[in-house]
């Protein structure tokens, strides 16, 4: 048995976005063990629930995470709208997947900036986010801000978004797809990427179930599921199939979420090219009395939403599950025996959102 | 969406239905634990995107079982349920002993205001 030792990992490291922190028990350099610590940005957003009315509340779910907030709103919107038997207008529902599936392809490029920085691929890292910041530019000139946006509203959207600007955002989006390849081609092509992605981190088809990941992380090992085909909003009306892998490793995780952005833009383009006219948004009168759960396609995975109501405008519960929740016992079974220089991409390998994980 | 089924139990009963579900080929999805009129436990799971709820009753004296045994990665949830609202589910593994989350108060949200 060799030397083991404990490295503390986290909660600050170059290579994490937000705080978490692992213990890694060591044997000479090959991780044996890791152990995680989280809360060092736990908010209580759910204990929230006491002290905002339904309706405040959905300023408080898209503010659980930057990069997820649409989805975040969108997914406490539609629970209480299954609660009160609300429909969403249909041209409302195509805002909410364009927005959604913008939420995606920003989220991914982050990604993608983020996975090319912890192997040292700075250039790379440059260009995703550079790509990135054209879909920031859309979310700001169709709803004001760039991170947050407010946009969702229980009963629709508060916004609309002219045919001149929706003709624009598809021409955005084809300028961008033939960087998009360009760029992607690196990731998918490059030496040093393969050498740093492939192999490492397996996690076969079984073990996904098993550890119940959801996904990229789940797609990339084989298991075919995605909420989105369950049809809710205006997915029921789009073409389009779960994108998976076969490898189970970092590469076939990162070829799933290329893959995933070329689709985020060909579902844009569809439901631009169908989005019908006529309202966006329905009144809501009276308080919410039920309870329910809803299970959305967040870009990392399958995220749950349970709201139980009572009748007067506070909620008993707002419970959310999010993906990366879901993911770290699945992290944590890639890390074991693993090599210590391998740690920094198997965390970034479930695009970890540490916000959304604590809440 | 499919359809959602919801189903109580009595506590006595949870290992006992959770293998069920488990030879039955079901993925857990999450463990909900809301407090009202006692410390209501919602354990949900899915199989082709149906979604399976059973709900049982505790109270924060009674001792709960764990169903790490059953779905090791439940062991998030319930260290989670066990810090946050004080119930006591035993035998988790691995048992973070209220480590979990770096909070200064005591089980906050099992207080209720």
């Amino acid at each position: 048995m060799g030397n083991r030792t404990i490295v503390p990992f986290g909660p600050q490291h170059p290579v994490l976005p937000e705080p978490i922190h692992l213990d890694l028990v060591l044997e000479d350099e090959t991780v044996v063990e890791a152990i995680p610590r989280i809360g060092y940005i736990h908010r209580g957003l759910e204990k929230l629930v006491e002290k905002r009315d339904y309706q405040q509340y959905c300023y408080v779910a898209e503010r659980i995470c930057g990069i997820c907030s649409f989805m975040h709103g969108m997914g406490y919107c539609m629970s209480i709208e299954r609660i009160m038997d609300v429909e969403v207008p249909e041209r409302g529902e195509f805002l909410r997947t364009i927005w959604a599936e913008l939420s995606r392809l920003h989220s991914h490029l982050l990604w993608l900036g983020l996975l090319a920085d912890a192997f040292g691929f700075e250039s790379l890292f440059m260009q995703s986010w550079k790509l990135r910041e054209q879909v920031l530019d859309i979310f700001e000139e169709t709803t004001g801000g760039r991170v947050i946006f407010s946009v969702c509203d229980i009963g629709g959207v508060r916004k609309d978004i002219s045919s001149e600007m929706l003709m624009k955002i598809k021409t955005v989006l084809t300028e961008m797809e033939k960087e998009l390849k360009e760029t992607t081609s690196v990731f998918i092509n490059d030496t040093t990427v393969k050498l740093r992605t492939k192999g490492v981190g397996v996690l076969t088809k079984q073990m996904a179930f098993d550890l119940g990941a959801v996904g990229p992380m789940a797609r990339a090992s084989g298991i075919e599921m995605d909420m989105r085909t369950q049809g809710y909003s205006a997915y029921g009306k789009l073409d389009f199939k779960p994108i998976t892998n076969d490898g189970g490793d970092c590469y076939a995780r990162t070829r799933v979420r290329i893959k995933e952005m070329f689709q985020s833009i060909n579902l844009i383009r569809q439901c631009i090219d169908i989005i019908p006219g006529g309202e966006i948004n329905v009144k809501v009168k009276g308080t919410p009395n039920g309870e329910q759960f809803i299970r959305l396609e967040q870009p990392r995975g399958e995220v749950v939403y349970y709201t139980k109501a009572n009748g007067t405008k506070f909620l008993d519960r707002v419970r959310v599950r999010t993906p990366t929740f879901a993911n770290l016992p699945a992290l944590l079974e890639t890390l074991k025996n693993c090599s210590l220089a391998d740690v920094p991409i198997l965390i970034l390998t479930i695009d970890p959102c540490i916000s959304c994980t604590e809440r | 969406m499919k359809e959602q089924i919801l189903k109580e139990i009595s506590p006595n009963d949870l290992l006992t239905e959770i293998m069920k579900i488990k030879n039955d080929g079901y993925r857990m999805v999450a463990i909900t634990c809301t407090n009202k009129n006692g410390m209501e436990l919602t354990y949900s799971f899915d199989k082709d995107y149906e979604l399976l709820n059973i709900r049982l009753t505790t109270d924060t004296e009674t001792e709960l079982p764990s169903i790490s045994i059953l779905y090791p990665y439940s062991f998030l949830y319930e260290n989670e349920i066990k810090e946050l609202f004080g119930v006591k589910i035993t035998g988790i593994m691995p048992d973070f002993n209220d480590n979990l989350y770096k909070i200064p108060v005591k089980t906050p949200f099992g207080v209720n205001e």
